[in-house]
């Protein structure tokens, strides 16, 4: 199945976009790419073995953290697994602040 | 540096103006080559934030997944995201930088006040990982369009 890199973890792909893997499931997807990528490790899972908290992981179209078997979740050769990390922010101010007070 | 055309310099400045007084938000499309981030399309994005729209904004992943998928097709990647700010700077935020985590891309970011968009700037986030990841300021260059002969 195919693993979708992001722009800024392909540094730790040797530049590509796309890895292909052999697995059954997510997890073992996800076991593969970081056997043949060890770099990127440590930009997805915390020292706690998890997912980072902003790292998101689709299968297709469906996020897995709610899929029902989660990383136990069986795939097929047709599948595509992609990384996305998160997009937020904002200047979070509480009120109404004026325009030019920094 | 940020290199755009005129057209999409429009209308990210444009979507701001829209959406005001909430944030606006999308993902700008292109080329990386050399430091530079290229862009070549801009895709509006929805900001899930309703609930605190005027200060803060976020792109669904699902949606994110979809415009990649579309970047791919195209041969195009993505390169940086566009935001805006009502009634305060086009400077980044401290929730800004706690929720950036494309290293390499360019955050562009525009004042709107009042509903008019004033200036637009943008910051390249630099590092090797969240651990010390960083905003630099970097040159927004708008190219203007070339114009058509008949």
């Amino acid at each position: 199945m195919k693993i979708h890199i992001p722009t800024p973890l392909r540094v730790y792909s040797n530049k590509q976009d796309t890895v292909s893997v052999s697995a059954a499931t997510v997890g073992e997807a996800l076991d593969a790419l970081t056997a043949k990528h060890p770099d990127l490790k440590k930009h997805l899972y915390s020292d706690q073995g998890k997912l980072r908290s902003f790292v998101n992981v689709y299968l297709n179209d469906e996020d897995i953290r709610y899929l029902p078997e989660k990383n136990a979740t069986q795939v097929s050769e047709k599948d595509a697994l992609s990384i996305i990390p998160s997009i937020a922010g904002g200047t979070g101010r509480p009120g109404g602040r004026a325009f030019g007070a920094v | 540096m940020l290199k755009l055309n005129e057209q999409i310099y429009d209308a990210i400045r444009r979507h701001g103006e829209e959406t005001y007084p909430y944030e606006c938000c999308g993902v700008l499309l292109g080329h990386s080559v050399d430091g530079v981030n290229e862009v070549e399309d801009a895709i509006r994005a929805g900001n899930t934030r309703t609930d605190s729209a005027h200060n803060r904004y976020n792109i669904a992943p699902q949606e994110l997944v979809r415009i990649q998928r579309q970047a791919r097709e195209r041969s195009l990647d993505i390169v940086g995201f566009y935001h805006s700010h009502t009634d305060h700077p086009a400077q980044w935020s401290k929730t800004d930088f706690a929720e950036a985590h494309w290293i390499g891309c360019s955050y562009a970011i525009t004042a709107v006040e009042k509903g008019a968009a004033q200036v637009t700037n943008s910051f390249l986030l630099t590092g090797t990982s969240e651990e010390d990841k960083a905003f630099q300021d970097e040159a927004l260059e708008v190219a203007a369009l070339e114009t058509q002969r008949c």
